[in-house]
């Protein structure tokens, strides 16, 4: 099964949704100040994004087009309360620090492209796996903006002590800024020029060309 | 097949169908998972107030914990205890008409608008029956958010034993460090009240470090470097609701309460001590 390989991925590097797609840049600012919230944020998104792909692509075929859209936001809404009802009852401390942002995976443009754009014309299965991927591709850039953001912020990571820090009796001056929200813009900026250099094919053709000096010659 | 499912019964159909699946499964989650979700935010709670008081022991379970201390229910006006054991969701309280008060803009110094009037207390009680520890749950606007936290108070009802907070939104890195730890031990043995009858606490958090050769010293809390709105925010909060608005009626009461069990004690003492002399 290469196929399902391919589906899944495809959206880590090749066709990431934050790198390529910019989607999802909101909740990936937000929720990436340590690691631990953006690993949970990353399984909440895998689940929902795989399983309303899975019960879009189920009921493709009875889907009246022109109530599509509100098909997949009722189903992907009911997903998300069901995830949040779930953190809540088993990750209590982290559901609170998510706090909003598992409701706001509703708004997620990830998972309600994923549904109008793969659920809507493939099987069931390979739909599930490519919500998977792309919550996983989601999950990559989480991971590799809260690794930064915790380490230089907060000098621990998964809330372990890497660098002591000047406050508790240590060396390290923590880098408030990290722990600010434009931080992510900045590693997600380098991020997706990383990926760009790596993929020269994903660079977008400029919108305008700067036309050339005219020349002074006439007069 | 498509221009079928774009007819009105089948628009209809799918989505009458497709609400009633999705709300079943939506109900049948919110409701099984209820007990697990309350049993964690009783815990979160409890673990709050032990981190608060500074009792921790990770051999222990939360609950073992817990079963030392007792909660009562305070009059916030009198400072008399009442039996009343639904108002210890002082929060909810809080939104309510009838169960708080509204605080005028000169009194309200913390910024909460409205205050309950009940509120729950938690005590560690020693084996003489005295209290040994005094829990109290404090809360205040800083710069962002409303900071609930709470205060422990040894059994002299000056001495700070701890503090805490469980939930606020201050800035990571600069008002967030009033989570830090070493900043938190700081409050550890400061003194409240300048003096037994005082019932205005003295206690603030000052800009840069206390100069601890100065009188006053021990009222004088570290400020928090670049978070000057939220430290002013946590001085606000512990002079509302330690001063005459908040708990200083209750433990008033529980000095005089303590006075007095001292006096018959010393007074059965005395009687003991001439009753032996008789003899």
């Amino acid at each position: 099964m290469s196929n399902t390989k391919e589906i899944v991925i495809t959206p880590i590097f090749k066709n990431n949704p934050i790198a390529l797609q910019v989607l999802g840049v909101c909740s990936a600012l937000a929720v990436t100040t340590n690691m631990n919230n953006a690993v949970v944020m990353t399984l909440a998104v895998m689940a929902v994004a795989a399983f309303s792909n899975l019960f879009v692509s189920m009921i493709r075929s009875h889907i009246p087009s022109n109530i599509r859209i509100i098909v997949q936001m009722t189903i992907i809404a009911s997903l998300v309360i069901v995830v949040d009802q779930i953190l809540k009852a088993v990750a209590y401390d982290v559901s609170k620090q998510l706090s909003v942002f598992v409701g706001l995976i509703i708004t997620n443009c990830i998972v309600l492209g994923r549904a109008e754009a793969f659920a809507m014309k493939n099987p069931p299965m390979p739909s599930f796996i490519d919500g998977l991927g792309n919550g996983l591709g989601y999950g990559m850039v989480l991971l590799f903006v809260a690794f930064f953001r915790e380490l230089l912020g907060a000098g621990s990571l998964f809330g372990f002590e890497i660098l002591p820090l000047v406050t508790n009796g240590g060396w390290y001056y923590s880098n408030g800024m990290l722990l600010l929200p434009p931080s992510a813009f900045f590693l997600i900026g380098i991020l997706i020029w990383g990926i760009r250099t790596w993929y020269p094919e994903q660079v977008e053709k400029p919108e305008f060309v700067i036309a050339p000096n005219t020349s002074k010659e006439a007069v | 097949m498509s221009s079928n499912n774009d007819s009105i019964k089948k628009t209809v159909t799918v989505a009458v169908v497709l609400c009633v699946v999705c709300s079943v499964v939506v109900s049948a989650a919110a409701v099984l998972l209820k007990p697990m979700q309350q049993y964690n935010m009783d815990q979160d709670r409890k673990s709050n107030i032990l981190r608060a008081a500074g009792i921790t022991d990770p051999s222990k379970t939360v609950d073992e914990l817990f079963s030392q201390i007792t909660t009562r229910i305070v009059d916030i006006n009198t400072g008399e205890f009442v039996d009343a054991p639904e108002a210890e969701d002082f929060r909810r309280a809080a939104g309510d008409p009838s169960r708080s008060m509204a605080l005028d803009r000169r009194t309200d110094i913390a910024s909460i608008k409205r205050q309950p009037n009940l509120m729950p207390v938690y005590m560690v009680e020693s084996d003489a029956g005295g209290i040994e520890t005094l829990i109290l749950p404090v809360y205040g606007y800083g710069l962002w958010s409303t900071m609930y936290g709470f205060l422990a108070l040894e059994g002299d009802l000056n001495t700070v034993a701890g503090l805490g907070f469980y939930e606020h939104a201050e800035t990571p890195g600069l008002g967030g460090e009033i989570d830090n730890p070493s900043w938190k031990a700081s409050w550890i043995g400061k003194q409240i009240y300048p003096n037994v009858e005082a019932t205005q606490p003295a206690l603030r958090v000052v800009k840069g470090s206390v100069d601890t050769s100065v009188a006053g010293a021990e009222h004088r809390i570290d400020g928090l470097a670049g978070a000057t709105l939220t430290a002013n925010g946590v001085t606000n909060m512990i002079q509302f609701w330690l001063g005459e608005t908040g708990y200083a009626p209750l433990i008033a009461n529980l000095r005089a309460e303590t006075q007095a069990v001292e006096e018959v004690q010393l007074n059965d003492d005395a009687a003991e001590l001439g009753s032996a002399e008789e003899v």
